[in-house]
């Protein structure tokens, strides 16, 4: 139980700290920072690599989600840097 | 005061006891804590790096870095098969990169949509396997159902909101299907209630094993039934408040596997997609719930503000380029209309040579301008406009009295006096980009009807008002041809 304690003030934490520096984000980005973040959401992909496969269905849900996180990092990221380097000053 | 300063070292060194405990407890070695500790720093300096133009590209790098670093660390410490694992991210990153590299700059809202909610399906797929686990705890089996909850919600709203960018999907308020949707939407706050206390329950009625497969339908139904209500000028909201989704998801994953990085990656993402949505709901003047929940189509229904109040003013596109060509200084103004005309490019063009002829151009964005955060931003960025002409209504609305003509390309809402100047009005309070105190306004559009909030526009009938009908993209491309000769 204690260490549900320690993640969740991790977990608050951070919370904090996105709000604190993300509060001032020019509206010309916000298409990109959502387009980023959406993709560091991918992430998801760690948590899919930790699962253990001990059955079958096990093994095809560990398939699906690393799957998809794939597409949402590699994707996110990838979208993201076309974007943000149509973002010129001239 | 001297007390405390010896007990804190002391109590760090019990810290640093009790995390060789967590190891132990956790699976995850020191060598892979102090990498995902350098890879959530690198998270933190990336997306604080993509909230400033100069500095965004670098900041997508480094997150991308962090993310590198974070998966290759943990396949040291695999639970399945290498080749599973190998195969499931190849073919991932090969459908992910073919989807960024082929869409074109004008679907991106759609493919924003769609990625959210891969990783909304990902989260939703880890707690399901988690959940065939043996010897989970009451506290992990918390986990799992707000786990797979947000996950599914996150997953099937954002494929909803994708096939509503993309224009696949054309149903909306009011339909029958949606309408059973919401109902499937509201019966799932009780039936997470139930899973989440199923434990309990089953010690004093029977086990009725199969609760947790109805539990993953009613999830992503109730996610299709959350969205759907949603549309028009209410999208950047909900694709916003989705991203924050799809991040909290994530962080809870990382609270049911004891994995720090994911739950400071997660909790990065839920607070900017949060913060978005806030400003997003600012723009509007209406509270998040107002939009999620009630929607315009319940509030604008009085009648007074939706006659006519008198005639307007057309003009041609040859009137248009003599206003324009003596102008010194022009505002355009975009909406989801310039989108859809697919006309940016040669707005862009005609900018360029109102500059060339001395007149000072500059673009007014409303933050809701759009079908998501920063739309019109991105569409104008494709068609090679320089960001530092792009200003905020805070920038422009007080200099307008000195504008000589500003252009309103496919925008009403944003732009509608009411929101000043009619108390009972719907929109009343919302902030917008006064045009109406320009010199002279031109509205592009295709006919008189009314915007998303379906309120009447009195800028329209203005003194100062000139309509040009038609296709926003023809008409500039007209008046960019006066230019030329």
């Amino acid at each position: 139980m204690e260490i549900y304690v320690l993640l969740g003030f991790v977990l608050l934490l951070s919370i904090f700290l996105g709000l604190e520096l993300i509060s001032k984000v020019p509206s010309t980005l916000h298409t990109p920072l959502m387009s980023g973040a959406n993709a560091i959401s991918g992430i998801a992909l760690v948590g899919a690599l930790m699962l253990s496969s001990e059955d079958q269905t096990q093994t095809i849900l560990a398939f699906g989600a690393i799957l998809f996180a794939s597409i949402n990092v590699f994707g996110g990221y990838l979208v993201t840097n076309r974007m943000l380097s149509m973002f010129k000053k001239k | 005061m001297f007390l405390e300063a010896i007990w804190l070292p002391i109590e760090c060194l019990a810290c640093l006891r009790r995390s060789n405990f967590m190891d132990s407890i956790t699976n995850v070695s020191a060598i892979q804590n102090i990498v995902y500790i350098a890879s959530s720093i690198l998270f933190i300096f990336g997306i604080k790096m993509l909230g400033k133009e100069a500095t965004a590209v670098r900041g997508n790098y480094l997150s991308a870095i962090a993310m590198f670093l974070a998966v290759g660390i943990t396949c040291l410490n695999l639970g399945i098969d290498i080749k599973i694992i190998i195969s499931g991210i190849l073919l991932g990153g090969f459908i992910g990169s073919l989807i960024a590299i082929k869409v074109k700059m004008t679907a991106i809202p759609e493919m924003v949509a769609l990625f959210n909610g891969f990783g909304g399906l990902a989260t939703f797929l880890i707690a399901w396997s988690q959940f065939n686990s043996p010897n989970n705890s009451f506290f992990q089996h918390v986990l799992i159902m707000l786990t797979v909850y947000i996950g599914g919600i996150t997953f099937a709203g954002s494929l909803v909101a994708y096939g509503k960018l993309s224009e696949i999907l054309k149903l909306g308020k009011g339909s029958w299907i949606t309408n059973i949707l919401i109902s499937f939407f509201y019966l799932s706050f009780p039936a997470l209630l139930y899973v989440i206390c199923e434990p309990f329950i089953s010690q004093f009625i029977p086990q009725f094993s199969s609760y947790f497969f109805i539990f993953l339908g009613l999830t992503l139904i109730a996610g299709l039934g959350f969205v759907m209500p949603i549309g028009g000028g209410d999208m950047p909201v909900v694709i916003s408040l989705l991203n924050s989704f799809s991040g909290i998801a994530a962080a809870f994953a990382g609270l049911l596997l004891l994995n720090n990085v994911l739950i400071v990656a997660g909790s990065l993402v839920g607070a900017s997609g949060l913060i978005l949505t806030i400003i997003m709901a600012k723009a509007m003047n209406r509270t998040i719930g107002n939009i999620l929940f009630v929607g315009y189509a319940s509030t604008s229904s009085s009648s007074s503000f939706s006659e006519e109040q008198g005639e307007v003013k057309p003009i041609s596109a040859d009137d248009a380029y003599l206003i324009l060509e003596n102008a010194s200084s022009v505002l355009v103004v975009p909406g989801y209309g310039m989108a859809v005309a697919q006309a940016q490019h040669v707005v862009r063009e005609m900018g360029e040579l109102l500059e060339a002829n001395g007149t000072e151009v500059k673009y007014g964005i409303h933050p809701v301008a759009g079908r998501m955060p920063g739309h019109m931003n991105v569409l104008l960025a494709e068609a090679n406009v320089s960001y530092d002409l792009l200003a905020e209504p805070d920038d422009v609305n007080p200099s307008m009295d000195s504008i000589d003509v500003a252009m309103v390309i496919g925008a009403n809402d944003v732009v509608n006096p009411s929101a000043t100047e009619e108390e009972g009005s719907p929109i009343y309070g919302m902030p917008i980009i006064e045009t109406h105190k320009a010199k002279t306004v031109f509205v592009l559009k295709r006919s008189m009807s009314s915007g998303f909030a379906g309120v009447q526009n009195p800028l329209f009938f203005k003194e100062n008002t000139r309509m040009l009908f038609g296709d926003a993209k023809e008409s500039i491309s007209q008046i960019v041809s006066e230019f030329k000769d």
